[in-house]
């Protein structure tokens, strides 16, 4: 799309020119993800997470499609029919345990594709819509899980209902009112569930549709690399087909052995016994936990245990700090304004980023385990440093580290003493200069 | 930059409120700490339990299951109901459709079914199509016959508890008497722990009383046919435990078996696919030659260019 | 110019391994359809009652009894002789789907006439099972829709139906025992 040197589309076969004179879809898709869509040469392992998660979105819509033709939307009927499914349809078993594992692989491989775009600046300019398209994805795909998790009407899925569609009451005045409208009662039951089916199997188009302006937001530049340096000419590129089709083809072969080594080996592993058993309004699991996926959430919404500020109380702040913990991620291409945007050159930067992995890690780990006073002060700890990483860290870092120097270009220059060279965004280019320091 | 100040006090007061909560919780603990509750010393964790079916090559040992399923319909049918399984799924555990059929016919309790001439509730005798009927018409009724309890459906309790089929064995085996037992750190059961009526202390149940009495009390209970081990309690349990495995996953072997093809293609398909890219990319002239700090013949450069910026790479 | 792999002749050669990796993956996704495609055939419960036994020592000669069999009506009657004469002795050659009583029923056993109970014009269930209900001009079923009767042998004989009513599989399994399908 943006390249000078992209190879332009050219229909061999009269059917090729017919179909380009009417509907120029395979030209479209040629500039797309074809042999004319240039992409750094550079790329690493790193870069091949959107592809895993465009499949696994492929995945989530085909076998949910065909299990929508055996569920059966009812309080009293959902847990049987899915125990049809697993033990009478043809294949269900294979298709339910795809289905939820797929969603657990989706959210690990766009974990990674995140937090590569964390490292590497992927969201700096001029790619911030890219990486705000990007978390709008992201949101919905937590909002089909979490939608998707219910229907099973299992012990979780029914608690889980309940525990999320509570966190609206903790907004004074309007949020009991908004609770009862979302579930079209006063607890989840029938009315919620058939409602929160529909959303279930539409969101994921919704998804679809965001999914083609990330990916057309991020054609426009073009691919970024590990080096954050802008592609200067040819050489610095490849077609995508057939150098990224066949690295994305063989990564994706490797990807899809996990997922089916665990779909038919350890299908339940990523799940909770308790959502084996059906819904019981009455009798609450001793530990309600939500999947592995939304963990760090519940870890920072449960550490906040004190009103502070006396007119907000604890539970509200919870509510807040969990929604900001995302939404503040749309402001960072401007709490960040390094100009220089690979983490590779930014030895301070780089410090922090594994910091904030282990304090990722850290928040999962406490959203899923007992509640004790250790779990409850270190997830403390962790939220408070994921707010502080974030909010105040980043932005000084970013104010006054001391980059390393950037390489001249992604590939060598083909001439010897070729003048022109790479700078930083926004430095003077310099001239003359080698990477001899 | 504006934005970036208020963006760093919105920070501000969620640090703020997370260590003011540190701080009271910190207090709390230390001046009146949380006691350990009596099911956090009592409680034990299942035992291991080593069945046919474990393991990514497991299968189902037809006899035990047979046996499972033996010790479930004299024992544990007259009060747990098994809805999800059907009878005709008990071809799996090697009866032929006569078997099959026979046992359907002289389930003791029968299916419920409307009088064809007066319409009245009526029931009539199990078909291998049928469900396993349940013992109680409802809940209630269920929880009236036994001191306000519900004994849980089993169709799927071996995959509903931590620890599945070793969960129910070592509960059916872990009965103790309240008054002798000792933990591991040789404490008695403190009096508001003990069962009360109608209780029976179970240091594998969460709770640590259950309300069901020990259904294997003696060797001998059920009679195994020619051919099998001896019926003592331990064997009955780690039957039944193997057969309500079966029962919660009756497709387990074939997903074992699809499964050992599957990622076998996957494997052959992946390395295929990485040979293919490396041809492939021996074609792309010549690898990437970074310039630059990323360039290793310049490492030493650049470790002393970070020492000297007072980082330490 | 960075080499473009399609251009280059020299690689033809050694195509094959991108060939073969491709295949092998085509191969896969071939076989990953099947279980899609699998899925929407009847599941194990509905295959289940695909066979239904009748018990049949209650039904006296004249009287029928109307049964379900894959979720369809199923007539099953106990011919009188006289009926069976009476099926006998149409000429057959007149009837619009032309059929014995013999063809349609079991050696042996030709009082027992078992057929769905739907009429074949556009599938109500026919009169005629219960006391009392209208069995048309010949004695067998009657459809009110449209004003379809049929004979004893439940043969269409008058009105819009083109078929006799569909005689399904079945079998004797014992003296006062039919399996259906």
């Amino acid at each position: 799309m943006s390249f000078a040197w992209a190879k332009p589309y050219e229909p061999k076969t009269e059917f090729g020119k017919w179909i380009d004179a009417r509907l120029p879809l395979p030209r479209l898709a040629y500039g797309a993800v074809g042999g004319g869509y240039p992409v750094p040469r550079n790329l690493n392992y790193l870069w091949n997470f959107g592809v895993a998660a465009g499949l696994f979105l492929v995945i989530q819509i085909v076998t949910g499609i065909v299990l929508a033709m055996h569920y059966y939307a009812s309080a009293d009927g959902a847990f049987n029919s899915v125990e049809h499914i697993m033990r009478d349809v043809n294949a269900g078993w294979m298709l339910r345990y795809a289905h939820a594992n797929g969603a657990s692989f989706f959210f690990i491989v766009v974990y990674i594709h995140i937090f590569r775009g964390l490292f590497y600046g992927s969201y700096k300019a001029p790619r911030e819509l890219v990486w705000m398209l990007g978390l709008v994805i992201y949101l919905l795909m937590m909002a089909t899980a979490f939608l998707g998790y219910v229907l099973p009407w299992g012990q979780m899925s029914y608690w889980g209902a309940q525990v999320i569609t509570g966190f609206f009451s903790a907004f004074p005045l309007v949020g009991e009112p908004i609770r009862v409208w979302l579930l079209g009662g006063y607890a989840p039951d029938q009315a919620a569930l058939t409602r929160f089916f529909s959303l279930h199997y539409l969101l994921p188009f919704v998804i679809a549709a965001v999914v083609v302006l990330h990916i057309w937001a991020l054609h426009i530049p073009g691919s970024g690399n590990p080096t954050g340096v802008d592609v200067k000419n040819e050489k610095d590129t490849l077609p995508f087909h057939p150098f990224y089709t066949a690295k994305d083809g063989w990564f994706t072969g490797a990807i899809l052995v996990a997922y089916t080594a665990v779909l038919f080996f350890a299908p339940n592993a990523l799940g909770h016994p308790d959502n084996y058993i059906q819904a019981n309004p009455l009798a609450t699991p001793a530990h309600i936990v939500p999947e592995w996926y939304f963990w760090p959430f519940y870890a920072i919404l449960r550490a906040f245990t004190v009103d502070f500020l006396w007119i907000i109380p604890a539970k509200l702040w919870g509510v807040l700090a969990m929604f900001f913990s995302i939404l503040l991620l749309f402001f960072l291409p401007w709490l960040d304004k390094s100009p220089v945007r690979s983490g590779h050159y930014r030895p301070v930067f780089k410090r922090f980023f594994w910091l904030l992995m282990l304090d990722i890690l850290v928040l999962g780990y406490v959203g899923g385990a007992e509640i004790n006073a250790f779990n409850i002060a270190l997830g403390q700890f962790a939220s408070a440093y994921y707010f502080i990483h974030f909010l105040i860290i980043l932005p000084l870092v970013s104010a006054f580290e001391k980059p390393l120097p950037l390489p001249n270009s992604i590939s060598e220059s083909v001439l010897h003493g070729e003048k022109q060279e790479a700078a930083p965004i926004g430095a003077p280019a310099r001239a003359g200069a080698t990477a001899a320091e | 930059m504006l934005l970036r100040i208020l963006l760093g006090l919105i920070g501000a007061g969620f640090a703020g409120a997370l260590l003011a909560s540190l701080g009271t919780d910190l207090a709390t603990y230390f001046s009146s700490p949380a006691e350990e509750s009596a099911e956090h010393a009592f409680h034990k964790e299942p035992k291991a339990l080593h069945l046919a079916s474990d393991g990514p090559f497991g299968k189902f040992d037809r006899q035990q299951l047979q046996r499972g399923f033996q010790v479930y319909k004299e024992v544990c049918a007259a009060c747990h109901s098994m809805n999800l399984v059907a009878f005709r799924d008990l071809h799996a555990l090697g009866y032929s459709e006569a078997e099959v059929k026979a046992i359907a016919n002289q389930w003791m309790i029968e299916v419920p079914s409307v009088n064809p001439d007066t319409g009245e509730a009526a029931t009539r005798k199990a078909i291998p199509a049928d469900r396993f009927p349940s013992p109680y018409p409802n809940e209630t009724a269920a929880r009236a016959a036994n001191n306000n309890a519900l004994p849980p459906d089993l169709s799927l309790i071996a995959k509903a508890r931590e620890g599945g089929p070793a969960y129910t064995y070592s509960l059916l085996t872990g009965y103790a008497d309240p008054n002798s037992y000792r933990n591991e750190a040789g404490e008695a059961l403190p009096a508001a722990n003990r069962p009360g009526t109608g209780l029976h202390f179970n240091p594998y149940f969460a709770n640590l009383n259950i309300a069901m009495p020990p259904p294997l009390v003696s060797a001998g209970q059920v009679t195994y046919a020619e051919g099998n081990p001896q019926p003592t309690v331990d064997q009955m349990a780690k039957d039944v435990s193997a057969f309500l495995m079966w029962a919660a996953e009756p497709k387990l072997e074939n997903r074992h078996r699809y499964g050992l093809a599957t990622v076998i293609f996957l494997l052959i398909a992946t390395v295929l696919g990485y040979l293919s890219y490396q041809n492939i990319w021996a074609e792309a002239k010549r690898k990437v030659r970074v310039t630059g700090p990323l360039d290793p013949v310049n490492k030493a450069k650049r470790t002393r260019a970070s020492r000297k910026a007072g980082v330490k790479d | 110019m960075v080499a473009q792999v399609a251009e280059d002749h020299s690689l033809r050669r050694r195509d094959f391994i991108n060939i073969a990796a491709v295949s092998f993956a085509g191969v896969g996704a071939a076989a990953t359809v099947l279980p899609l495609v699998n899925q929407m055939s009847p599941s194990a419960d509905v295959l289940a009652l695909a066979s239904t036994e009748i018990d049949i020592s209650k039904i006296a000669p004249g009287q029928a009894i109307k049964t379900i069999w894959r979720k369809q009506p199923v007539f099953v009657r106990n011919l009188t002789p006289a009926e069976i004469a009476a099926a006998n002795a149409v000429r057959v050659s007149d009837l619009r789907d032309p059929q014995t009583l013999a063809e349609r029923t079991k050696p042996g056993k030709h009082n027992w006439l078992i057929t769905l109970g739907v009429c074949t014009h556009l599938g109500c269930v026919p009169l005629g099972t219960g006391e009392g209900e209208n069995r048309g001009e010949y004695g067998g079923y009657f459809c009110p829709c449209h004003g379809s009767h049929y004979d004893t042998a439940a043969r269409i004989r008058k009105g819009p139906a083109p078929l006799n009513l569909q005689v399904p599989d079945y079998e004797f399994t014992s003296d006062t025992v039919v399996t259906i399908g």
